[in-house]
C-alpha cells in the first residue's frame, strides 16, 4: 500500500472513526453536457458527497443499464474523450478538496498506456481509480503505476463472490471495497433486502480484517435506500439515479441556476438518509 | 476409455489464466468472475468424462449429421488454375446450415450438466442464433437470443425460424445495432442472471475459458478433415487451409489439429468491407485494428485513438464485428496464419465461384474464404488446398441477389 497521503483513504478513514456513513456520487464526463458535468460535480460536492466518481465514457460499456448507456453515447456524441475527462478533473481540483476517482472500462486506459494514464490522473488532481473490468487477476501493471502515482485502486466484490477471493480483492485494494448490492445492471431496483444485508455483513468483515473501509453501489437510489444499505456499509454510491435527474433537470425549462440548486438539494438530502442508519 | 483420435486433444494453449501469448485473459464484472470459474471448472471436467462425449458425439452423429463429407471440387479448381487440388469440408451439410451447431449442442449439454435453466445467445447472422435455439428445442431449454436490429432486417429468414424453433429473439438496438451490440445485450442479461443462465458465445471470443472451449467443439471440422484427407490422398495433411473469420470458430475449428504442422499454410479471410483506405468502413480486425481489451478478453480490435470501438462493415452480418478471438491475435502476432482482407465485392464473386462451378450456394461468410482461392492456387501452382465451407447461403439470398442486381456488369 502506498504511504503517500492521500484525499480518499484520509476522509473516508476520517468518517468512519465517527461512524458516519460515506456518500458517493457517480456522474459520466460529459453529461448532460461537457460544461454542465463539472457544475453538477461542484453542486453534488456542496450538497454533501463526500467523494466524486468521474465516469470515463466507454462505447459498449457492458455491466450499465440504459441511464449510464445513454449518458455515455451521449457524452461521446458530444465529443468528450480522454483529454476532457482529465479537464474536468482539473476544474474540480482547482475548486474543491474532496477526494475524486475516475471510473469506467479498461480499455480506453490500456490504450492510453497505464502508466501514462496514472501520471495524467495524478497531476490532474485524481485521487483514486475503479475499473471493473480489470479485475485483481489482471491489474498488476495498474497497481504498480496506481502506487507510484499515489492513486488508490478501488476492486469490487459481488453476492456471488466467495469468501476467499473476497479477502483477496481486499488485500489488493488500496482505497475501498465497492460491494455490488445485487447482480444486474447499475441502476436497477434494489431487490431481496435481507439476503443483501447477510452479504454486506459479511463482506463488511472482511474488508474491515484487511483495514479497508466497504462502500456500496448499485440500485441505490433514494435517502430510503442510502439509509438501509448505508447501515451495513461504510459508504453508498449513487449513479444512475444522479443520471436520471440531471436528464430531467437538463430536458425542462428550468434555469441554470434552479437545476443546480435542485441538484444541490438531491445530495444533501441522500447524504442525510445515507447518516440516518435506520434500516 | 475414449480412442484418443475421438476426444477433443489437448492443446497447450491457453495457459490456466486463459491466455495465449500476450492474448486472451478475463477481463469481466466481478458478478461473472464466480460464474466463469463454474464454467471453467465444467469444461474442465467434461475432458475426461467419457459419457460427455460419447453422448456428444452421437449427437454429432445421429441428428447434425457428421462426419460432414468432404468433397473434392474439380470444376472450381480448374476455374482458378487447375495446378491445385481443392477439397471442400462441407459444413453447410450440418444440421441448420453450418458448422455452428457443433458448439451449440456441446455448449448446451455442458449447461445442463451445470444444472442451468435457461440459455442466452448472442447472433449476428443468426447461423449461431438457429443452432442455439436448435439445441434448446433438442434438450427443452429457454432461449432467448440477442441480435441487432440492422440483422434482424437483413437475415429475417433466420429470425423466423429461431421463432419456430421456441427462441424469444431480443432487438440490440443501440451503436451500430449489429453483432457487437447483440453481444453487449448478452452480457447485460448474462450479469443480471448470473445464477440459473448460461451464455452460450457463438465464437472462439470472451473471456476465459470461451475461446478454448468453443475451439474444442469445433476441432472434430479438422480432426474430420485428417482422417478423410488420408483416405481420399493417402496423407493426413493437405498444403493450405483457407478459412473466413469474423471471431473465428469455424477457422479454429479446422486448424485446430494442424496448427502444429507446420508445413500446412493456414490462411484467414477477414472482412474487408467497402476497402481499406481511409474512409471506408470495414470488419477487418487484423489487418486496421490494434490491441485492446474487448467483451472479456485482450485481442485485435477496431478502435480510435481514445480506446472508443470503431463500428464495423462487411456485407456478411456474421464478419461484422470488430474483434477476433484471442488465439486468432496469437496465430497472427506469431506469423502461424496469413490473414488476408476480402473486400464485400469480392465475396460476391465468391458467392458466384462456389455455385456456378459446384452447385453449392455458400454463406456470404464463406465466400469471402472462396475469395482468396484464385491467388491462392496462383501463388502455390499446385498442393492439396482444403476449403472450410462453413455454411450455405439461403439465408443471404436477399442481400445477394439485391447487391448483384445493383452491379450492372451482373444484369
Amino acid at each position: 500500500m502506498s504511504e503517500t497521503p492521500n484525499r480518499l483513504t484520509g476522509h473516508l478513514g476520517a468518517l468512519r472513526q465517527r461512524g458516519e456513513t460515506a456518500l458517493g456520487l457517480f456522474l459520466t464526463a460529459g453529461y448532460p453536457s461537457p460544461e454542465a458535468t463539472l457544475d453538477i460535480l461542484l453542486e453534488a460536492d456542496a450538497g454533501g458527497a463526500d467523494f466524486i466518481e468521474l465516469g470515463m465514457p466507454f462505447s459498449d460499456p457492458v455491466a450499465e443499464g440504459l441511464p449510464i448507456q445513454q449518458a455515455s453515447e451521449r457524452a461521446l456524441a458530444a465529443g468528450m474523450d480522454m483529454e476532457g475527462v482529465f479537464a474536468i478533473a482539473e476544474g474540480f481540483r482547482q475548486r474543491s478538496e474532496t477526494p475524486l476517482l475516475l471510473m469506467g472500462y479498461a480499455n480506453p486506459v490500456l490504450r492510453f498506456g497505464v502508466s501514462d494514464f496514472c501520471a495524467r490522473a495524478q497531476s490532474a488532481g485524481v485521487d483514486g481509480l475503479i475499473l471493473p473490468d480489470l479485475p485483481p487477476e489482471e491489474a498488476d501493471e495498474l497497481d504498480e503505476a496506481a502506487a507510484t502515482h499515489a492513486l488508490t485502486t478501488v476492486y469490487l466484490v459481488a453476492p456471488n463472490t466467495a469468501p476467499s477471493r473476497a479477502e483477496h480483492v481486499a488485500h489488493r485494494a488500496t482505497g475501498f471495497v465497492y460491494a455490488v448490492s445485487q447482480a444486474g445492471l447499475t441502476g436497477a431496483a434494489l431487490a431481496d433486502r435481507d439476503a443483501t444485508a447477510a452479504y454486506l455483513a459479511r463482506t463488511r468483515e472482511a474488508v474491515h480484517a484487511a483495514g479497508l473501509p466497504m462502500c456500496v453501489g448499485f440500485g441505490i437510489r433514494t435517502p430510503d435506500d442510502a439509509a438501509r444499505l448505508g447501515a451495513e456499509a461504510d459508504g453508498v454510491i449513487v449513479g444512475s439515479a444522479l443520471i436520471r435527474l440531471a436528464d430531467d433537470l437538463w430536458s425542462g425549462d428550468s434555469t441554470d441556476s434552479q437545476r443546480l440548486a435542485r441538484i444541490r438539494e438531491w445530495a444533501a438530502a441522500l447524504k442525510a438518509g445515507a447518516t440516518r442508519h435506520d434500516a | 476409455m475414449l480412442a484418443p483420435a475421438e476426444s477433443p486433444r489437448p492443446s497447450a494453449l491457453p495457459d490456466e489464466r486463459g491466455r495465449f501469448g500476450a492474448f486472451g485473459g478475463a477481463f469481466v464484472p466481478e458478478i461473472l468472475q464466480p460464474v466463469l470459474l463454474e464454467v471453467r471448472e465444467a469444461w474442465r471436467e467434461i475432458q475426461d468424462d467419457a459419457a460427455f462425449w460419447d453422448e456428444h458425439r452421437r449427437l454429432l452423429r445421429d441428428y447434425v449429421g457428421r462426419p460432414t463429407p468432404l468433397s473434392r471440387a474439380d470444376r472450381l479448381a480448374e476455374r482458378i488454375g487447375g495446378g491445385v487440388t481443392v477439397y471442400l469440408k462441407r459444413e453447410d451439410l450440418c444440421h441448420t446450415g453450418a458448422h455452428k451447431i457443433n458448439n451449440a449442442i456441446g455448449q448446451v449439454q455442458l449447461a445442463i450438466r451445470m444444472g442451468k435453466t435457461r440459455i442466452i445467445a448472442e447472433t449476428g447472422a443468426g447461423q449461431h442464433g438457429v443452432a442455439t435455439a436448435t439445441a434448446c428445442a433438442l434438450f427443452g431449454i429457454e432461449c432467448v437470443v440477442y441480435m441487432g436490429e440492422e440483422d434482424i432486417a437483413r437475415q429475417h429468414l433466420n429470425v423466423q425460424r429461431m421463432r419456430l424453433l421456441g427462441a424469444e429473439v431480443r432487438p440490440a438496438t443501440s451503436g451500430s445495432r449489429t453483432l457487437k451490440d447483440a453481444t453487449n445485450e448478452a452480457f447485460r442479461d448474462w450479469v443480471s442472471n448470473p445464477h440459473d443462465t448460461h451464455y452460450v458465445i457463438g465464437s472462439v471470443v470472451g473471456p476465459h475459458p470461451y475461446p478454448a472451449l468453443v475451439r474444442d467443439f469445433h476441432r472434430i471440422i479438422g480432426e474430420e478433415t485428417r482422417r478423410q484427407l488420408a483416405e481420399a490422398e493417402g496423407r493426413e495433411t493437405p498444403d493450405a487451409i483457407v478459412a473466413c473469420v469474423g471471431g473465428g470458430s469455424n477457422a479454429i475449428g479446422i486448424w485446430a489439429p494442424f496448427v502444429d504442422d507446420a508445413e500446412v499454410r493456414l490462411v484467414g479471410a477477414e472482412a474487408a468491407g467497402e476497402g481499406l483506405a481511409p474512409g471506408q468502413k470495414h470488419a477487418a480486425t487484423l489487418a486496421k485494428g490494434s490491441i485492446a481489451v474487448f467483451h472479456g478478453s485482450r485481442s485485435f480490435l477496431l478502435q480510435d485513438h481514445d480506446g472508443q470501438v470503431i463500428e464495423p462493415h462487411s456485407i456478411s452480418a456474421g464478419l461484422d464485428y470488430p474483434g477476433i478471438g484471442p488465439e486468432h491475435a496469437y496465430l497472427s502476432d506469431s506469423g502461424r496464419v496469413d490473414y488476408r482482407p476480402v473486400t464485400d465485392d469480392e465475396a460476391l464473386a465468391g458467392v458466384r465461384l462456389l455455385s456456378e462451378t459446384e452447385g453449392i450456394i455458400p454463406a456470404l461468410e464463406t465466400a469471402h474464404a472462396v475469395a482468396l482461392l484464385p491467388a491462392l492456387a496462383e501463388e502455390m501452382g499446385e498442393g492439396v488446398i482444403v476449403l472450410n465451407c462453413s455454411g450455405r447461403g439461403d439465408k443471404d439470398m436477399e442481400t445477394i441477389t439485391a447487391r448483384l442486381a445493383d452491379d450492372p456488369s451482373e444484369a
